[in-house]
């Protein structure tokens, strides 16, 4: 389970807010661009340190303000697909799935087994040996998602990661995440701005504004004034 | 088009064709005409013998020498440089920015000079030094920390932007995915600078290698030990004319070399932002 109490002072506003995912469920992350959204994320991953606050997963303390425990990104194992996915371009696509199990130690001899095993989950087998940066939007999206699941987290957050995606590839990831949720029983935060990717896929809902959650509740209960912000986004 | 060849549209058109080929053809001769004299001074068997001139030799081996050792110097201490002034924001920064800067504009026996007055025997740290019996000034130490002085600034300019355009998502990812700072840095950071940390680095070794000012000042021009290819060529002036076409001639082919290398690792487009 993920507890996290997050304050950071911003340019414009205040963030503040407490959020708490359950193991096996998936937290819906809304709100205007500028809310704080990816803020938050970046605070969860340690990216960025909070001013004040604690973030436990799993009763383990990734950042405590009150004893001083703030714990490095590479050792927090935490799952995060960035919201332009990163793909690195120097990679080919296998090559950028077995980035992390590398720096994670895992045996040589496995990560070919395993490379492939992602490679077919996500339906770019034929692109393996393909260097990332020939690669379309929605393929390199597919890599960097399959890159973070392939660590194994203990967490895994993604920033709008069905936004370069075709409709039958959302689909297909959609299934793909809720099950890897799921059956590895950890918790996991989406951002995004669809209201059909929360019914699809959230438990629970979240809506941040400056900085602050203005609703929170369970995915089906989304009244109309806190969950729709595509049409304010579609803009960008 | 053919049919009214004379048409006023047509006369201004060949007009402006041939001002701009005018214009293009003379900039080009005026740049390489000095360069190819040096080529019709010699003949390929004058070049050839005088390559095994033992004054030619010592100064070809010196300029390299020292070269490569100013570039590796650069290249170590300047890319960690690089890295920690392009990520980080500390007082003082656009000063520091500046002094980088200053040695490109700055006049090279001024540079020398300014050596001399610093490192040499009766400088303001020479002379301490000089109480330990070392002498930095008019050895091939000298040289190469002239070279390092007015050739570093292609290499650091060229490192700190490439640091700063390159997206940091890349980095943080490779972060999350538990790769430690040193790990990310040498598997995503160098990796996608290197093609234009390579060209910064031909550009520097070329700097040095064609350095005479800041060398002839703080390090005198004595054969075999201060004595590079640049000074060579100027000391051949009141000696041997045909040798000062030869070193001439190598420092043309090594710069040619250069630009052509520049030229190709520029291509190599950096993924930023």
């Amino acid at each position: 389970m993920l507890e996290a109490e997050l304050k950071k002072q911003l340019r414009d506003f205040s963030l503040e807010l407490r959020i708490q995912v359950n193991c096996g469920k998936i937290l819906a992350l809304m709100g205007e661009n500028g809310a704080g959204k990816s803020t938050v994320l970046n605070l969860l991953s340690g990216l960025l340190t909070p001013d004040t606050g604690s973030i436990r997963l799993n009763g383990r303390k990734l950042y405590d303000a009150a004893s001083g425990i703030s714990m490095p990104v590479e050792s927090r194992r935490i799952g995060y697909v960035l919201q332009n996915s990163a793909a690195f371009p120097h990679l080919t696509a296998a090559g950028n799935i077995a980035y992390g199990m590398r720096a994670h130690h895992v045996p040589k001899a496995r990560i070919p087994d395993l490379v492939n095993y992602w490679l077919d989950v996500m339906d770019i087998r034929s692109i393996a040996g393909v260097k990332a940066s020939s690669l379309s939007g929605g393929q390199k999206q597919r890599v960097a998602i399959a890159r973070a699941l392939a660590t194994g987290p203990d967490l895994l957050i993604l920033d709008e990661p069905f936004t370069a995606l075709d409709a039958e590839s959302t689909a297909k990831v959609k299934r793909l995440l809720t099950a890897y949720v799921r059956d590895l029983r950890i918790p996991c935060i989406v951002v995004t701005h669809r209201i059909t990717d929360i019914q699809d896929i959230g438990d629970t809902v979240c809506t941040l504004s400056r900085g602050g959650i203005v609703w929170q509740g369970r995915a089906g209960e989304i009244p109309d004034s806190a969950g729709n912000t595509e049409g304010s986004e579609s803009r960008n | 088009m053919a049919r009214f060849p004379l048409q006023p549209e047509h006369y201004r058109r060949s007009l402006t064709y041939i001002g701009a080929a005018v214009l293009v053809a003379s900039v080009t001769l005026y740049l390489a005409l000095p360069v190819a004299a040096l080529f019709f001074r010699t003949t390929p068997e004058l070049f050839f013998s005088s390559l095994s001139d033992p004054y030619v030799r010592s100064a070809l081996y010196l300029s390299l020498a020292t070269s490569v050792v100013s570039l590796c110097i650069v290249v170590l201490v300047g890319t960690p440089f690089a890295y920690a002034h392009s990520r980080y924001t500390y007082p003082g920064k656009i000063v520091v920015d500046t002094f980088i800067d200053l040695p490109l504009v700055l006049p090279p026996a001024v540079a020398g000079f300014a050596l001399l007055v610093l490192y040499g025997r009766v400088g303001l740290i020479g002379k301490y030094l000089n109480m330990f019996g070392i002498s930095l000034a008019f050895t091939t130490v000298a040289v190469i920390m002239a070279q390092i002085f007015v050739a570093s600034p292609f290499y650091l300019r060229q490192a700190k932007s490439l640091f700063e355009q390159l997206d940091p998502a890349y980095e943080q990812t490779a972060r999350t995915l538990g790769a430690s700072p040193l790990r990310v840095f040498t598997t995503v950071t160098l990796p996608l600078t290197a093609g234009g940390l390579v060209s910064g680095a031909v550009m520097t070794f070329g700097r040095a290698l064609g350095e005479f000012g800041a060398t002839i000042m703080f390090a005198g021009n004595l054969p075999g030990v201060t004595q590079t290819m640049p000074l060579a060529v100027y000391g051949a002036m009141q000696g041997d004319f045909n040798i000062g076409i030869t070193i001439s001639i190598l420092l043309v082919i090594i710069s040619f070399a250069i630009m052509v290398a520049v030229r190709y690792l520029a291509s190599r487009k950096v993924p930023h932002a």
